[in-house]
């Protein structure tokens, strides 16, 4: 009773794809969470954008793992969770985010991602409608696509339980056990679960799971606010980044895509970021946001706005994730940091854990792997360009 | 043909301007102003649309704006048929599938949003909302109030009956229609009150601001209070069929027909005998409706006695003990089929019974609209309910509270004002269930002319006592919901039997025959010209409709003081005279007993009718241990269509308890802004088209 051998704390973007994949390892995992089903933390509201076309390695790596999985999830699994490889594309109007764009290309390309600078009428191809007045072109990912979060987790989810993971809701994790320098297991509300390993895969409450063991690992959330509309005939293959900032000075930048389904779903980065665990939704969000959609794709204005979130992004200093292996506490993981990319990270990450806890090393090469290492110094120069 | 009401013995028959429309096509003529969903039902469109998923046929189904059941396209763009006025050349065509994004790439001007701060929010112009503002108004207090229609007044509209309660608390003996004009106008004097029409609120924010679509705009306000009173949504019921066109709320109803003039069915059969249900019943007798039957789950009726009675005399069946166990058609409803129950709700094999009819009503109950209350509660914003919002009674109650809600904010701001302690208690009394059902006097009168009174039940109401001019009528123990006395004095004048809300009085005259063979009976009457006329031989009915025997009509004529209700006078037999209570004017017809083959299991019932989910979809998932109705969203997207689970939750918790699981196990989804899909050009700050 209540031995396993290893306990992931968090059922969501992150934490159920490791379970899996823990459990495709032949492992007994016990999934804890304090919400009563898996994705209620952030993984809802995520938008469901997946892209290998980051500027830092690891993430490239990761994703391109993702992508793989969720492209293929239908295939070998026979659940549905709304794939659609409609590539990812960011429109340029100004020569500052051409150069941005521009100059990450090479190490994309070595990392041989399908992405590459499109002319104006290309990208007027591929995002019908779009404002011309100054359209300069872009960048264009095919490979890139999105899923449903809603269904990817349930997915995740029906697969691990199929593998015999155990999923505990409704139990918030209290405290851990460890010996020596080894983890033993952790305390919730409810129960105590003994184990080997124990990873912490809790989004917004990662430092709190890590000052449990000891640790000290920066994990701050601030939120973004989100929408969907009600749905439309398919008309809009890519998720589409516009990386400039807003003329109301109040988005950074903004991205949005129709999903398979026909919903046109959105979000925007707040210049200042929103600090702190609120998930209530603000009057000041729609808008502006409608401005902004309205103003790249004038169409827009006639979609029927159906409902509004807002979700938090783990954020750490350095803006990449944390993964790896405590070097102080022995059989504890952390796969935390996401910094709003979690649902996109979580299957690469999930693969990448479980080969790391059953076979010692990650599928990622182990140089680019440290860099995301929970030993590393967090404060580095932030060094990922498209956030 | 035409599904217009031609006459009303209620309602003004007002002729409006004729516009031409086109519908997938074709043309139409349609009234000025009217609804879109109104001008196709008067033209005999019922089916708007198909469902993106499945191609289910689409129509109508809540008639307030708050589903999506109506989508179609006007000129391209996607609306709700039910809350889109037509005008002059609009192109509509059906929905069949999912909309296409028009090609409009013109850039709008976009200018910010207005915001505003007021001291106090209404939300909703209805009978609370409205009593609310008067209290407001009269000490000048800076309001704002907002409805979501062109025309304050709420359900009060579509009420065409006289109200229950007391003369001096709440209009009693006054019709909702006439009570809505009275308040509302009195609203519109105040220089302190402002009115938003067509102005739904969609949303309360953290910042404790709430968003509100004014004339199709957005904008943000700010309120140091907020008023909730925005009343009650229909239950809906969950059967095999129950996503037909056809079938929609008696509410809904009372919409198209009562304010809208649109004659919706040939013949209907309704769910639910409560007060909602049995008024429906009566009002669709007004219009020319064919009413079939009504069938109610328990083994009496929950509306008031009276209500139920004058149903009874006109011939209505009541199927008590009875539910529907599916409904038929290829496109659109075409007829129900009905059960006994035992009692355990069980349906009784062998008890089936089917009813042609297009239309099926359902009144199984009200929920209050209470979404915006919670966020506004949530958000610490400084809130108040008042109505149905708060607590499901009839709008008499709801105009009572709104008054105290109204007097509650002025105490609160300082204002030096009462609230009488007797108002509570009334409020209390005004939202009780119908009491208990007594005996009636049945004792012989030693007079010549006096009323019988056929009002046995305990309910709040008492506009006899205060017409009669002999003061020979009160109530029985001084409480409101006591039932009435006759005293033994009559001028013969019939105030009584034209002001009584239940229409359970009659006046005898055995003077009127000096033979002593027959006696004149005096009834109140409001159904449609021609159903009877003078000199016409017809069949009473005693208090419960049983038939009593054959009565002559002598006279039909206008209760001159009370507008729009007839006094029929009849001569009926001597014996006859204390026991005729109404006329019966309904061929009752058998159902079918054949009903064939009746649909097993459920898995074409749809319980999410937004996303077309299925009662044994979600059953299964429950079924291997579901407890978050979040997840089942995931899954399944139950609730998370353009009605946001309003309909569908209800239903989805009933599933729960059907399945022997706790509530209490059972974590609740989570509601979020928009209350109902807002167009994005709202939120460009610029005004867009004429709708």
């Amino acid at each position: 009773m209540n031995e396993y051998d290893a306990i992931v704390v968090g059922a969501g973007s992150v934490g159920v794809p490791t379970s899996y994949f823990l459990a495709k390892e032949g492992f007994k995992v016990l999934c804890v969470d304090r919400h009563s089903s898996s994705g209620q933390g952030q993984n809802k509201a995520a938008i469901g954008g997946v892209r290998a076309t980051h500027s830092d390695p690891a993430k490239i790596k990761i994703c391109q793992e993702s992508l793989d999985i969720f492209s293929s999830w239908e295939d070998k699994t026979g659940f549905d969770i709304g794939w659609k490889k409609g590539g990812y594309c960011f429109p340029v109007y100004r020569d500052k985010e051409r150069n941005i764009l521009k100059s990450i290309l090479p190490i994309q390309k070595k990392f041989s991602l399908n992405i590459d600078w499109v002319d104006e009428d290309k990208i007027k191809d591929r995002i019908p409608g779009i404002n011309p007045r100054g359209l300069m072109g872009g960048t264009f990912s095919p490979d890139d696509g999105q899923v449903s979060p809603l269904l990817a987790i349930a997915g995740f989810t029906s697969e691990a339980k199929r593998l015999r993971t155990e999923f505990k809701y409704n139990e918030t994790v209290k405290d851990v056990m460890i010996e020596g320098s080894r983890i033993k297991g952790l305390r919730t509300n409810s129960g105590e679960y003994h184990a080997d390993v124990v990873v912490n895969a809790a989004g917004a409450r990662a430092t709190e799971i890590c000052s449990m063991a000891g640790l000290d690992i920066p994990v701050i959330p601030d939120s973004h606010e989100a929408g969907i509309t009600s749905p439309v005939k398919p008309f809009l293959d890519p998720l589409v980044v516009d990386l400039r900032p807003g003329a109301e000075d109040r988005t950074a930048n903004f991205y949005f895509g129709q999903v398979r389904s026909g919903q046109v779903i959105f979000c925007y980065t707040p210049i200042k970021p929103m600090v702190g665990e609120d998930r209530r939704c603000t009057s000041e969000f729609m808008p502006i946001i409608a401005k902004r959609l309205t103003d790249l794709i004038p169409r827009f204005k006639n979609l029927l706005v159906r409902r509004l979130w807002r979700g938090l992004y783990p954020m750490t200093p350095d803006g990449v994730p944390v993964l790896g292996k405590s070097e102080k506490v022995d059989g504890f993981y952390m796969a935390v940091g996401m910094c709003g990319q979690g649902f996109m990270l979580g299957p690469g990450i999930g693969r990448n854990m479980a080969e790391l806890i059953a076979h010692g090393k990650p599928l990622l090469d182990r140089d680019i792997f440290e860099k995301l290492s929970p030993e590393r110094d967090f404060y580095r120069e932030r060094k990922e360009m498209l956030k | 043909m035409s599904e217009r009401l031609q006459e009303h013995p209620i309602l003004n028959i007002l002729d409006g301007m004729d516009v031409g429309i086109i519908f997938d096509g074709r043309k139409l003529v349609a009234k000025e102003n009217e609804m879109i969903s109104s001008a196709l039902f008067a033209n005999n469109i019922q089916v708007f649309g198909k469902h993106h998923f499945d191609g289910w046929p689409q129509g109508i189904f809540c008639a307030n704006g708050q589903c999506g059941q109506c989508l179609l396209l006007v000129d391209g763009v996607p609306r709700k048929a039910c809350v889109t006025p037509v005008f002059e050349g609009m192109n509509i065509q059906s929905l069949d599938g999912l909309p296409r994004l028009p090609e409009d790439d013109d850039l709008p001007v976009m200018k910010e949003i207005e915001k505003e701060d007021v001291e106090v929010l209404i939300i909703g112009g209805g009978p609370a909302g409205l009593s609310v503002a008067i209290e407001l108004g009269s000490m000048g207090v800076s309001t704002l109030i907002v409805d979501d229609k062109s025309k304050l007044g709420g359900k009060l509209f579509l009420q065409t009956h006289n109200f229950f309660g007391s003369i001096r608390d709440c209009y009693a003996g006054t019709r909702g229609m006439d009570i809505g004009k009275i308040i509302s106008d009195e609203v519109e004097k105040f220089p302190s009150v402002s009115i938003w029409r067509d102005s739904p609120v969609v949303g309360v924010f953290s910042d404790r601001t709430v968003g509100i679509v004014k004339e199709g705009m957005y904008r943000i306000v700010k309120p140091e209070r907020i008023v909730i009173a925005t009343g009650a949504r229909e239950k809906m019921l969950l059967f095999h069929g129950s996503d037909l066109p056809g079938i929609y709320g008696a509410g809904a109803f009372q919409t198209l027909v009562n304010r809208d003039l649109v004659k919706t069915s040939k013949s209907l059969f309704i769910i639910g005998g409560g007060n909602v249900g049995l008024i429906a019943a009566y009002q669709a007798l007004q219009a020319g409706i064919e009413v079939k039957g009504i069938a109610e789950a328990l083994p009496v009726c929950g509306g008031y006695k009276v209500h139920l009675d004058k149903l009874l005399r006109l011939g209505i069946r009541v199927f008590t003990s009875h539910t529907v166990l599916e409904a038929r058609g290829a496109e659109c409803l075409e007829s129900v089929v009905i059960s006994e129950i035992d009692n355990r709700f069980k349906p009784i094999t062998g008890t089936e019974m089917e009813f042609r009819v297009d239309t099926l009503l359902v009144a199984v109950g009200l929920s209050p609209v209470d979404e915006l209350a919670k966020k506004a509660e949530e958000f610490g914003l400084n809130t108040y309910n008042a109505g149905d919002a708060e607590i499901i009674a009839e709008a008499s109650a709801a105009m009572f509270s709104g008054r105290i809600t109204g007097r509650t904010i002025l105490k609160e701001m300082g204002a030096n004002v009462m609230i009488p302690g007797e108002w509570e208690k009334f409020l209390g009394v005004l939202r009780g269930k119908p009491g208990d059902v007594h005996e009636l006097d049945t004792s012989t009168r030693e007079r010549k002319v006096y009323p019988v009174i056929r009002c046995y039940q305990d309910i709040p109401c008492n506009p006899c006592t205060e017409v009669c001019p002999l003061r020979s009528i009160s109530i029985r123990s001084g409480e409101i919901s006591d039932i009435p006395e006759f005293h033994d004095k009559c001028l013969g004048c019939a105030k009584c039997v034209s002001i009584c809300p239940g229409l359970a009085i009659t006046l005898v005259d055995r003077g009127y025959d000096i033979t002593g063979k027959s006696a004149l009976v005096i009834i109140p009457w409001e159904m449609p010209d021609g159903t009877i006329a003078q000199g016409m031989e017809v069949i009473t009915s005693g208090r419960e409709g049983e038939i009593i025997g054959p009565a002559r009509v002598i006279a039909i004529k206008e209760a001159n003081w009370q507008k729009r209700r007839r006094l029929v006078a009849l001569e009926v037999s001597m014996e006859d005279a204390d026991k005729v209570a109404g006329i019966r004017i309904i061929k009752q017809k058998e159902g079918n007993t054949n009903v064939g083959e009746l649909v097993r299991g459920d898995e074409y019932d749809v319980l999410c009718r937004c996303e077309r989910v299925t009662r044994s979809e979600i059953r299964r998932l429950i079924q291997v241990g579901a407890r978050d109705i979040n997840d089942l969203k995931a899954f399944l997207r139950v609730g998370m269509g353009p009605c946001g689970g309003k309909t569908c939750m209800p239903l989805l918790k009933q599933l729960f308890r059907q399945e022997k699981i706790d509530l209490g196990e059972v974590t609740d989804h989570l509601e979020r802004p928009f209350t109902q899909e807002v167009p994005l050009n709202a939120f460009l700050g610029r005004k867009e088209g004429s709708y």
